[in-house]
């Protein structure tokens, strides 16, 4: 297995040699060389059992999370590269400053629900947060903000685009049957969502299988089209105005 | 001390899972400055990877809930050594904590009519699991995390903490480091909550993320807080065990509470065959009544392969023991003949994908194989249940790292709502103590110092004992010697293995250097687990009984005597470890008398 071993200075792909056994995942073999061969190795994990999303790296120039990627999906015998993901500033070897994503967490206004009902309580039907749902699934391994030409071609982009994870998180708000807050202006503004350009790059890594580009870049770039770009709807506004 | 990066706060909450998260969430509400620590990023915490739900008497599916049902579920879950009152405030309060959930814009599974949907569990009597399909804890710890963000607080991701430190016998702060940078970092603080959660990276088959270290156990322990009930470590029964690379992966409860059933290799439901005299009387005694269950609970009783867990994992145990197991060394957890494909794809998305990504099983066709993990420990810092208090003045606890509330075992479900439960109640009790504070403590710096050499010492001796293999010998031993099942002569020789370890540990060396340096993290987290391993083998060693998570061959029946009391564990003044018993809190008898009723 080769695997990145480096810092911001620089650094370069390392051999090793490892014995894999039945059932195991490319995140095992990273273990086991970190605990045989490099105990420096940097790596980041937590459930190893993709729930958690810690574990994202570029398997063979492909962004997976490392717990999920079995080694039978590999020839016997083939040298299986890893490599931090590229869209983030790298901080040692497989480790990447992901801090960016937090930062963009905090822009997003908080929900803020409408008042209950008389027993103080809520009442949603589940057809209602069908969507809602889907877009929670979402375990935040960034492998769609890595993969988004948007950002990774464009580093001078990202003050200026949230990327696809937190379209997922405002498309969640939107269509929360309870949220009050109108976000479209952020969306289309600060968000950048213009910068899309629908490659879907996102929805195929996910390993959530989200449906990022349908059911939540497109509805929101809709909602921004209806907001501002409705011919009928800005004349309406030019002429309520006066 | 000038050269260590150095911050000052009213609360420092250390641990971002959800009962962290919840503290500080509350003291920063509360106007305190506040401080939340966590090792990994923020939202990967171990309450991520919770499944099945949140216990709470809502009463949404059956009217008949109420918290004094749920009390009385908890305390007879906990073999009756749960602390009454935090049962008590636990039960009462779970309710409106996962209505804030939903207020903060969590999405639950809804019912017909709209509310929060609850499920059927291990041990408690009516379907009360709020839950959204088996990955409660990631919208648990998402809706936590996005609404702390917006509370005013610091985070400080990526760093851990290493000591706490005193001015006399108050909390002043605590010491630590940036795993990024391997920079130190110095707390004034003027109280301290831990939530740091578990101690299951001691075992060898765990169910638990490397970040269970037993660090908050640890840094009360060393401060002089009490630690009690450390004996009864939680096995969850049903971890998978093929293929070896995920073994102790956990297998949610709420397969068995959406209709699940365990099977040996003779097909046969051997629950029935290990219904204890205390649950006789709730239990089915056939297939029959137990499948009717399900749908009418007013006429039939709950079925056995939802005992509580000690109870499942034990009968597991046993089964494997007597030749009757699964190929790989489990037992068969069958749903695939038990509901429709579409059924258990929707309930139960994550166990679905999980068996067919890892492990080549689609368990809407086929059973799964399943065995006990190290999954929770019961036993924690000795907290004052309406404050978190600790036994240290300024130190507060919660969750998984907090003891007493669970008993001797702890049900399913009653860990998220006992997060958000105490986290609350020890974000209030902190900043409210930070705020009563006349004097404020300082921090000496010699303390830090000295904190500070020991840290960097792992370097000096560079390629002695390898910190990966003194963990893996740990978790052999205390897989071999202090797991589901105990006996005198092996704790014993728990007791030799350990000092040796303990011996190893010290002379572990480090390659590389302090950036993002996990090897020295290790070295370093070996203090804390192998102070827990030694708590858990001597109250082992001392309890001569067999209750909840605690199990003993050679002396299997539990002993009415050692009901009464807890194993408590403090630092003596020489640095020695000393075990004792002490009575439990006395019930008062209006609660005693819910246990009583039927």
């Amino acid at each position: 297995m080769s695997v990145f071993r480096g810092d911001p200075r620089g650094g370069q792909f390392v051999t090793y040699e490892v014995d894999a056994e039945e059932g195991q995942v490319v995140l095992d073999v990273v273990h086991t060389i970190q605990a045989t061969q490099a105990n420096d190795l940097a790596v980041r994990w937590n459930c190893k059992a993709g729930k958690c999303g810690s574990c994202s790296a570029e398997v063979n120039g492909m962004p997976r999370l490392m717990c999920m990627t079995r080694m039978n999906t590999f020839e016997t015998g083939e040298t299986i590269t890893i490599a931090p993901l590229k869209t983030f500033p790298i901080i040692k070897d497989l480790v990447t400053d992901v801090s960016f994503n937090y930062e963009v967490a905090k822009d997003i206004p908080a929900f803020k629900p409408r008042p209950p009902e008389a027993d103080g309580t809520y009442r949603m039907m589940q057809v209602d947060i069908d969507r809602g749902q889907e877009f929670r699934k979402c375990i935040e391994c960034f492998l769609c903000q890595n993969v988004c030409h948007v950002i990774r071609d464009h580093p001078d982009n990202k003050p200026d685009f949230y990327g696809p994870r937190f379209f997922v998180r405002l498309a969640e708000l939107e269509m929360h049957p309870l949220d009050t807050v109108d976000r479209t202006e952020l969306i289309r503004n600060a968000g950048g969502i213009g910068y899309c350009n629908i490659t879907k790059c996102c929805t195929e890594v996910c390993p959530e299988d989200i449906h990022i580009t349908d059911n939540a870049i497109i509805p929101l770039k809709e909602r921004v089209a209806d907001r501002y770009y409705d011919p009928f709807r800005w004349i309406f506004g030019k002429l309520s105005r006066k | 001390m000038a050269s260590y990066e150095t911050h000052e706060y009213d609360v420092l909450v250390v641990g971002a899972g959800g009962a962290g998260l919840r503290a500080a969430i509350e003291s920063s509400a509360m106007g305190a400055k506040t401080a939340l620590i966590c090792k990994s990023l923020l939202g990967k915490a171990h309450t991520v990877m919770a499944e099945g739900g949140i216990a709470a008497a809502m009463g949404n599916v059956w009217p008949e809930d109420n918290w004094q049902v749920h009390f009385r579920d908890t305390m007879r879950g906990g073999k009756m050594l749960n602390n009454w009152r935090m049962a008590q405030l636990h039960a009462q309060e779970a309710p409106d904590r996962v209505l804030e959930l939903e207020r903060w814009g969590a999405l639950f599974d809804r019912t017909k009519d709209g509310r929060i949907l609850q499920r059927d569990f291990g041990g408690h009597r009516y379907a009360r699991l709020a839950h959204v399909g088996d990955r409660t804890g990631l919208e648990m710890i998402r809706t936590l995390q996005q609404h702390a963000v917006h509370q005013g607080m610091d985070v400080f991701m990526e760093c851990a903490i290493s000591r706490l430190l005193k001015d006399g016998d108050r909390i002043a702060g605590a010491v630590g480091y940036r795993r990024e940078t391997g920079e130190i970092l110095v707390f004034k603080a003027k109280a301290v909550v831990l939530a740091t959660g578990g101690i299951g990276k001691a075992w060898k088959i765990n169910s638990n993320s490397w970040e269970y270290t037993g660090d908050g156990h640890s840094l009360a322990y060393w401060a002089g807080a009490d630690l009690i009930d450390m004996e009864c470590v939680q096995f969850h029964p049903t971890g998978m065990v093929w293929p070896p690379s995920v073994r102790g992966i956990l297998v949610t409860e709420g397969v068995r509470g959406d209709g699940g059933t365990l099977r040996n290799s003779e097909n046969k439901r051997f629950m029935f065959d290990y219904i204890p005299e205390f649950f006789k009387t709730e239990t089915a005694e056939t297939e029959e009544e137990a499948d009717r269950w399900y749908d009418d609970k007013a006429n039939n009783r709950r079925t056995p392969d939802l005992l509580p867990r000690d109870e499942v994992a034990r009968a597991i145990n046993s089964e494997v023991k007597a030749g009757r197991g699964s190929p790989h060394g489990g037992v068969f957890l069958d749903i695939a003949n038990r509901r429709p494909a579409d059924y258990i794809k929707r309930r139960l998305p994550s166990m679905y994908h999980q068996f067919l990504k890892l492990a080549d099983v689609d368990i809407t066709k086929v059973p799964m194989e399943v065995g006990p993990t190290c999954h929770y420990v019961m036993g924690g810092i000795r907290v004052d249940a309406d404050t978190a208090a600790s036994t240290v003045s300024g130190l507060y606890a919660a969750g998984e790292c907090a003891g007493g509330m669970h008993g001797a075992n702890r049900l399913g479900g009653n860990s998220l709502s006992d997060l958000l439960v105490f986290g609350r109640r020890a974000g209030i009790g902190a900043a409210e103590y930070a705020f009563g504070l006349i004097s404020v403590p300082t921090l000496n710096e010699a303390d830090a110092d000295a904190v500070v050499s020991e840290m960097m010492g792992h370097f000096e001796r560079e390629g002695e004992e390898n910190p990966y293999t003194v963990q893996t010998d740990l978790q052999e031993t205390m897989h071999e010697l202090v797991g589901i099942i105990r006996t005198q002569s092996e704790l014993e020789q728990a007791q030799v293995k350990l000092a040796e370890l303990k011996e190893r540990a010290s002379r572990t060396g480090v390659e590389g250097n302090r950036h993002y340096n996990p090897g020295w993290h290790l070295a370093m987290d070996l203090r804390s687990l192998l102070t827990v391993a030694e708590a858990t083998f001597r109250a082992a060693l001392l309890r001569q009984e067999s209750r909840g998570g605690h199990t003993r061959e050679d002396f299997p029946a539990p002993d009415p005597e050692w009901g009464r009391v807890n194993v408590a564990v403090r630092q003596a003044d020489d640095g020695s470890m000393q075990i004792q018993k002490e009575p439990l809190p006395q019930m008062p008898d209006d609660l005693r008398k819910l246990l009583e009723e039927n």
